[in-house]
């Protein structure tokens, strides 16, 4: 640990490792956002992507990157930090490993939203739009329907998985009554995909990030104190109840407006903290690593699902794959563990 | 008082089956069913024996599994919150036929009851590892299985994207629906549902024993080890068979077991024959309803059930988890 | 009459609808070594509770330095008032000196996190509770009194006049109890903290408190020092146990002899 402090009162604690780790992931996310942004019908070396970026391309080369290629880096940049932040809220507010909005019914709640609008037929931004109503609606709900005296994990991981099975009944009906067309549209959304996304997918979630991001930063401290159990946060001055009300506004605005961007891209939310914790070997939350292996995890697959395979896949498949392993295995060494 | 009990569930139970037979797109007179059944020159003689009494007796079966499955799941786990359907039995059983449907076009028949009940077998043995031990609360357990869940749904649908004629068939399927039942399907998985249901029912005793704890069971003269696979061979049986028939179906394993421990007691020898009576019940009562509020067409009774349920699940989550 | 910065006056205690005590008052006199006595359910640990603001009673108030508790910023109660829950949870891996600085946290801010008075106020918590030699150790490969300990060096750290703690001494075996309780008299002699505790063993707590509060049924049947309200009498009326009351003779203090079970040939009731 490195402590800086200054002559006044200041001081900042460091933990080297964890700097460390994520400089290396944020290097790390940047070579594979450039890698990705060279790829494609018209390919680029990374030098002539960093030259356009910087301003010295021709001015196609400035039109491929900064309208076809980049809005498309950028959205699934902006999606897999969202996930991981919420991911790493929700598995702390939760107190366990699992606790991911895939699983508590937050995702399934945009997606009763965008099936609605598939069913009834509407453009894409209503699409994304009522995806991003559903999401938050469910979370609302779900906070109301475990309120009591405050909103504790387990009331929070039963209510979550009661209305996800509920909403799972209601998609899969809504499902059924599109025409097959729309059906395969609406599946091929429901697995998140970052294909033709523009600008315009992007700005509402970079804005939900602009305000959630220092938000949730100036709740860490605090939300390490609850790892310690709710009476000692609160003896340790934390105003606990307060504190999970905001977690939750937070994490649910980022999960449902990543669904609008790019619908919901599974397991990003579950494994992004995971692989965080794993790489820094710090315990607890570490909010800021999360988002940043969220971003390199799925920007990572989004290029394996461009290139790996001869039809292009949409990056929920990848995600879905290497997060459902990733669970099965979870399940496994965390029952060893005993802490299941 | 619980014998007569058993018996006014089952006239219950048949009432909701002529119920059952006589809702549709075409309705039949409640005073016409029997008639209808029995004499071939009746006017919808073909539409009932083709068509409701395969349902109804689908109904039945899937109905009588998942409320059986679900009792002795939750004696085995010693969990209040086991569901086969919650805890990713039933999504086991429908990954193991999406990939059937996709590596080797096998669609309906024995073989996907075979390949449901392979799905439902690992998965229920994964389950039991995770939340049969010491320390799983069931909170965790839940937990558990809805992830399980969540991972193989992103696995059937990602197999509804690769393959579009399987996207047809299984959106409908994954549903959960009685709709598509013919007297061919019932034949296929009565003789798996027979087996698990007597197996189940075999098992009642010595997992009443289990109820009380591993040192305690084995003190009183049962054998844990044994009892558990003989009951988890049972889920598999009854859950991997109704799942194959009708699509994974929630809740309804959950909440039965729940209601009737209220009228009968934990005693699994008295549980097990009325989940086997009332979850059936309600399960052809949701499609009952899913037929008469769908109408024209229907809702589907996986749904119906969901909506139902679900709700039921919620109370029964914010009732019991009162103390802070 | 002492003074008292922490009390509670008109409590009414209550876990939804299910009332546990009504017009309970108590008030915890500045510098002593309080304890709480009663039988199960008698709403001691639901008082500490109150008391540490972890509840907040249906009416009534709990007043801190004469404001109410529940009104003042959390941060602020912090700086004053800290507290030991019965069941903290240990997070995986987390080391001994990492458990301990996080008691820091009411003191410290976002520009302010590792200040070097933090860093002498956890050596110095350590040090007193006797677990320095154990810093660089992970807390869940603790023995249950070396851990217990710990987590009292987290509260110390939070550097409070007033520290509370709930059955600090459940789970531990005898040895350990001791020492537990040996440490908690050593902070609020040589400390001069105000120490507030539950505790079920009615002899512990006349050993060590200087202030007895012993409750029954939700309300308070006697309070003051140990030596003058512990009697026979006392013990019947709380817990409905026949007993003897002599003198501690280690202490002095009151010992409580529960009477010799009723024998065949003796005279019965």
């Amino acid at each position: 640990m490195i402590v800086i402090r200054t002559p006044g009162r200041l001081s900042l604690r460091l933990h080297p490792r964890a700097l460390a780790v994520g400089l290396a992931c944020g290097l790390l996310t940047l070579a594979v956002g450039v890698l990705a942004v060279g790829h494609g019908d018209y390919p680029m070396t990374p030098a002539d992507v960093l030259r356009t970026l910087t301003g010295g391309g021709s001015a196609a080369e400035e039109f491929i990157v900064t309208q076809l290629r980049l809005p498309r880096l950028v959205t699934g940049l902006a999606v897999g930090a969202a996930l991981g932040l919420a991911g790493a809220v929700f598995q702390s507010l939760v107190g366990n490993p699992l606790g991911s909005p895939d699983i508590l019914g937050f995702t399934q709640g945009a997606a009763t939203g965008a099936l609605v609008v598939v069913v009834l037929g509407g453009s894409s931004a209503a699409l994304a739009g009522a995806a991003a109503l559903g999401g938050i609606t469910t979370g609302l709900l779900i906070y109301l329907v475990a309120w009591r005296r405050g909103v504790h994990g387990y009331r929070l991981v039963l209510v979550g998985i009661g209305m996800s099975a509920i909403l799972t009944g209601v998609n899969g009906y809504l499902l059924t009554r599109a025409p097959l067309m729309e059906a395969a549209r609406a599946m091929l959304w429901l697995t998140g995909s970052l294909d033709g996304r523009g600008w315009s997918n992007a700005a509402p979630l970079l804005a939900a990030l602009v305000v959630a991001v220092p938000v949730l930063l100036a709740c860490g401290p605090a939300l390490r104190m609850t790892e310690l159990g709710d009476d000692a946060a609160t003896g340790l001055g934390v105003n606990v109840h307060r504190l999970r009300m905001v977690l939750l506004a937070a994490a649910v605005l980022l999960v449902a407006l990543s669904a609008a961007a790019a619908g919901p891209v599974s397991f990003v939310a579950l494994t992004a903290p995971h692989l965080a914790r794993r790489l820094t070997r710090a315990p607890g939350t570490n909010l800021l690593p999360a988002a940043i292996s969220g971003a390199l995890l799925t920007v990572t697959a989004d290029q394996v699902a461009v290139r790996a395979f001869p039809a292009q896949l949409p990056v929920g498949v990848v995600t879905g794959v290497i997060g459902g392993g990733y669970l099965v295995w979870l399940l496994a060494t965390e029952r060893r563990a005993g802490r299941l | 008082m619980r014998a007569s009990g058993l018996a006014a569930a089952a006239l219950a139970l048949l009432a909701v089956a002529v119920l059952s037979i006589a809702v549709g797109a075409k309705p039949v007179p409640l005073s016409e069913v029997w008639h209808a059944l029995l004499d071939r020159d009746a006017a919808e003689y073909a539409v009932v024996r083709q068509m409701r009494l395969p349902r109804t007796l689908l109904g039945l079966l899937a109905g009588t599994a998942l409320g059986v499955a679900g009792a002795a799941m939750q004696a085995l786990t010693r969990n209040p919150l086991a569901d086969p359907g919650l805890l990713g039995i039933n999504a086991g059983a429908a990954a193991a036929i999406a990939t059937a449907a996709l590596l080797f076009g096998v669609g309906g028949g024995t073989g996907q009851v075979w390949f449901a009940l392979l799905g439902a077998a690992v998965v229920t043995v994964g389950v039991y590892a995770v939340g049969g031990g010491r320390s799983a609360t069931p909170a965790r357990l839940a937990l558990a299985g809805a992830a399980l869940n969540a991972a193989l749904y992103s696995y059937v649908s990602a197999v509804m994207l690769l393959d579009s004629a399987g996207l047809e068939r299984l959106r409908f399927w994954t549903v959960g629906s009685l709709a598509s039942a013919d007297t061919d399907t019932v034949r296929q998985v009565l003789p798996f549902i027979a087996v698990g249901l007597l197996v189940a029912l075999a098992a009642a005793r010595p997992l009443n024993a289990l109820a009380l704890g591993e040192d305690t069971a084995q003190a009183l003269g049962a054998r844990p080890a044994l009892i558990r696979v003989v009951v988890i061979a049972a889920i598999t049986l009854l859950c991997g068979a109704a799942t194959a028939a009708c699509g994974p179906i929630v809740f309804v394993g959950l909440i039965v077991p729940h209601l009737v421990r209220a009228l009968t007691g934990p005693d699994l020898r008295w549980l097990l024959p009325y989940c086997g009576l009332l979850a059936p019940m309600l399960l052809l009562g949701s499609d009952v309803l899913g037929r008469v509020l769908g109408r024209p067409g229907e809702l589907q009774v996986g749904i119906v059930t969901a909506v139902l349920g679900g709700p039921l699940f919620l109370w029964l989550v914010t009732r019991t988890t009162a103390r802070p | 009459m002492p003074t008292s910065r922490l009390d509670g006056g008109g409590l009414r205690l209550a876990y939804d609808r299910r009332v546990v005590a009504d017009g309970l008052t108590v008030a915890v006199p500045d510098r002593s070594f309080t304890v709480i006595i009663g039988p199960n359910a008698c709403g001691k640990s639901t008082l500490l509770r109150a008391l540490s603001r972890l509840l907040k009673p249906a009416a009534g108030s709990v007043l801190l330095d004469g404001e109410d508790i529940h009104r003042r910023p959390a941060r602020v109660v912090a700086r004053t008032l800290g507290l030991l829950p019965q069941s903290p949870i240990t997070p995986d891996g987390i080391g001994v000196a990492d458990l301990v600085a996080r008691g820091r946290y009411p003191h410290q801010g976002l520009l302010r996190q590792w200040s070097r008075d933090d860093e002498r106020i956890v050596a110095e918590s350590m040090a007193a509770t006797g677990v320095a030699d154990l810093a660089d150790r992970r807390v869940d490969e603790l023995s249950g009194g070396q851990r217990q300990r710990v987590w009292l060096a987290m509260a110390l750290a939070q550097q409070t006049p007033l520290l509370l703690l709930d059955e600090p001494t459940t789970y531990l075996d005898i040895a350990h109890q001791i020492e537990v309780l040996d440490l908690c008299a050593r902070l609020h002699e040589e400390q001069g903290r105000t120490l507030v505790a539950v505790l079920h063993d009615l002899n512990h707590a006349a050993r060590y408190a200087t202030h007895l509060i012993a409750m029954r049924g939700g309300q308070v049947v006697a309070a003051g020092e140990p030596r003058q309200i512990v009697t026979a009498d006392l013990v019947e009326e709380v817990f409905g146990l026949p007993c003897r009351v002599i003198a501690d003779p280690e202490t002095g203090t009151p010992l409580v002899v529960p009477a010799a079970r009723a024998r065949a040939g003796t005279v019965t009731r």
